[in-house]
């Protein structure tokens, strides 16, 4: 156990000092920083305002970006370390392959939730300081929601690094990932395929397994759980989970995804080349 | 100490490693020679348990893919690229340290040993050191610590000649108990150092030959060179070597680490026309004030 917490500690350090870290951080401080600039907490729409119309902005564009930006970074380092003989070295050294590979994905999950993280706890200090109502339900519930996606695309990405064996077609595979989930969304081809007549239990069971969708659902019926917004299958499937146990599902499923990506990219790690 | 039986790695249609066969003593110092492909690197990286192969791997009985720790913790490494870490000096040497149950303070003073003061360059990224330095630190983490056998991967390419004696000496004081594996394009790099050559070539081990080991490694050889006519390429040549000149540039004493002569001689051997004599001779002081030293 020792070991896990020193490899990702270790991981931890070698994010903080790279290029990739630098760039992921300014996004989501600059977006933050920007949604104030454009006086978003003063605007009201659809009844929300305050923080609350900031935060729900904030995480319609961290659903956009937030994935294909774990994917890439994590299939680029990780990867792009085994290319450049960082596992050769580091891997000669007697570490259990499951210490190294868990402490990777603890340490690499600090560095992808703690920025996105720390752009909303920045916005709601900017908020407290000025006087605006913090919206703590909202708050929690993002935060959880955001740690579910980003360990979910965290473990997809370390599934692809462990398939791929250079960092280029890694990075082309994470790429096709993300535009798949991204064409099944609701709104783009889950409309497509219900105006195609398809089964309508089919189209739910994509949108149920499409951890985005999952995602764009659950942060949104909260303000509006229209037809219009929300889209068709999403509008179903609120119909019959209900508020709560879509809030649960929403939750778990991308976290379970998540883990049994990682838990099948550490089996064929274990079973295959290391460096 | 160490067997590879009937060892054999495929890379989807090329066999790199044919059917290998081989045993390793403590106390034998091989160098493991080869063109490139040859499938030196393949060898180590399943003595490392890095590689799945057919066959077995033993250290000591144990397979290192299935008792990483236990074969690992006997095993220093340094391999011939060092890996780009961002993560500083100082954090390198506390997580290795850690991770062998290991005292860091003796990684940084075998580091300091070579010249690289591990304080001095404490917070510096390791990716940032020069290419010498870098050599020089993972040296210090191979050595720093109870290892049983030492795997290199041409591991005096980057040192300066000062270094590398250090180098030799520290590897003297390790020959009795551990096995070494040092992988070099070429032999006269690592010749003086080893008392076994094994040479592959496409995946098959084609020779397998003890050589005589009558090299003190960590002795040194007091050396003057003198030429018929200054140069200023030969000077610069040799001043690398440490090597102090006359005012005119004709005569030039310097001492050499023992196992390097042949290395040395290689240097000259470019400039044979200019040479006029060569003389070396053991340097019975420094061998002295180590072996004082070592007591």
């Amino acid at each position: 156990m020792r070991h896990l917490w020193l490899n990702a500690y270790a991981d931890i350090v070698e994010s903080l000092r790279a290029r990739w870290f630098m760039v992921y951080t300014m996004v989501f401080g600059g977006l933050v920083v920007l949604l104030f600039a454009y006086g978003l907490a003063e605007s009201r729409i659809m009844g929300f305002t305050g923080l609350s119309r900031l935060l729900l902005t904030y995480i319609q564009l961290s659903m956009a970006i937030l994935p294909i930006f774990v994917l890439i970074t994590t299939v680029r380092s990780v990867a792009g370390d085994r290319e450049a003989g960082v596992f050769e070295y580091l891997l000669s050294l007697p570490i259990s392959l499951s210490a190294w590979y868990w402490g990777k994905i603890l340490g690499r999950f600090a560095m992808v939730f703690l920025p996105v993280f720390l752009a909303m706890i920045g916005a709601v200090v900017w908020g407290v300081a000025r006087g605006v109502e913090v919206p703590w339900y909202l708050l929690i519930y993002y935060t959880a929601l955001l740690m579910a996606l980003a360990w979910c695309f965290l473990g997809i990405g370390m599934l692809i690094s462990t398939l791929a064996r250079s960092s280029d077609v890694a990075q082309g595979a994470a790429f096709v990932v993300w535009l798949t989930l991204l064409l099944f969304l609701d709104l783009i081809l889950l409309g497509i395929m219900i105006q195609e007549n398809m089964p309508p239990d089919s189209v739910i069971a994509i949108a149920l397994a499409n951890p985005m969708q999952v995602f764009r659902t659950a942060s949104m019926m909260l303000f509006d759980s229209q037809l219009v917004l929300l889209g068709p299958a999403a509008y179903v499937i609120l119909d019959n989970f209900g508020q709560a146990g879509y809030i649960a599902y929403a939750l778990i499923y991308p976290v379970l995804l998540g883990t049994a990506c990682a838990a099948a990219g550490y089996l064929l790690f274990r079973r295959s080349d290391l460096p | 100490m160490i067997q590879f039986e009937k060892v054999s790695k495929r890379f989807r249609r090329t066999e790199v490693l044919k059917q290998v066969d081989l045993t390793i003593e403590r106390g034998h110092r091989i160098a493991l020679v080869g063109s490139n492909g040859a499938g030196k690197t393949t060898l180590i990286r399943c003595l490392l348990g890095e590689y799945t192969c057919d066959g077995r791997v033993l250290v000591d009985g144990l397979d290192p893919r299935s008792h990483r720790r236990e074969v690992l913790s006997k095993v220093g490494f340094v391999p011939q690229l060092p890996p780009p870490l961002k993560m500083p000096v100082g954090q390198l040497i506390r997580f290795a340290a850690s991770l062998c149950n290991a005292d860091p303070e003796r990684m940084r003073e075998v580091a300091q040993r070579l010249g690289l003061s591990a304080d001095q360059f404490h917070n510096q990224p390791f990716v940032k050191l020069s290419g010498g330095q870098k050599q020089k630190l993972l040296i210090a983490i191979a050595l720093g610590r109870d290892s049983e056998l030492l795997v290199m991967d041409e591991p005096a390419a980057n040192l300066d000649p000062e270094a590398r004696h250090i180098f030799f000496q520290l590897l003297a004081e390790k020959q009795e108990t551990s096995a070494m594996l040092i992988s070099s394009h070429r032999l006269d790099e690592v010749a003086t150092l080893v008392n076994r050559v094994i040479e592959l070539d496409q995946g098959n081990v084609v020779l397998d030959d003890r050589v005589a080991d009558l090299v003190d490694l960590s002795s040194r050889l007091r050396c003057r060179v003198s030429l018929i006519r200054p140069e200023n390429a030969f000077a610069r040549a040799i001043s690398e070597w440490g090597f102090k000149g006359d005012g005119e540039g004709r005569i030039w004493d310097g001492v050499v680490a023992g196992p390097d002569r042949l290395r040395f001689l290689g240097v000259l051997s470019r400039y044979a026309a200019l040479l006029a004599g060569i003389e070396m001779h053991e340097d019975e002081g420094a061998a002295a004030g180590v072996a004082a030293a070592d007591g």
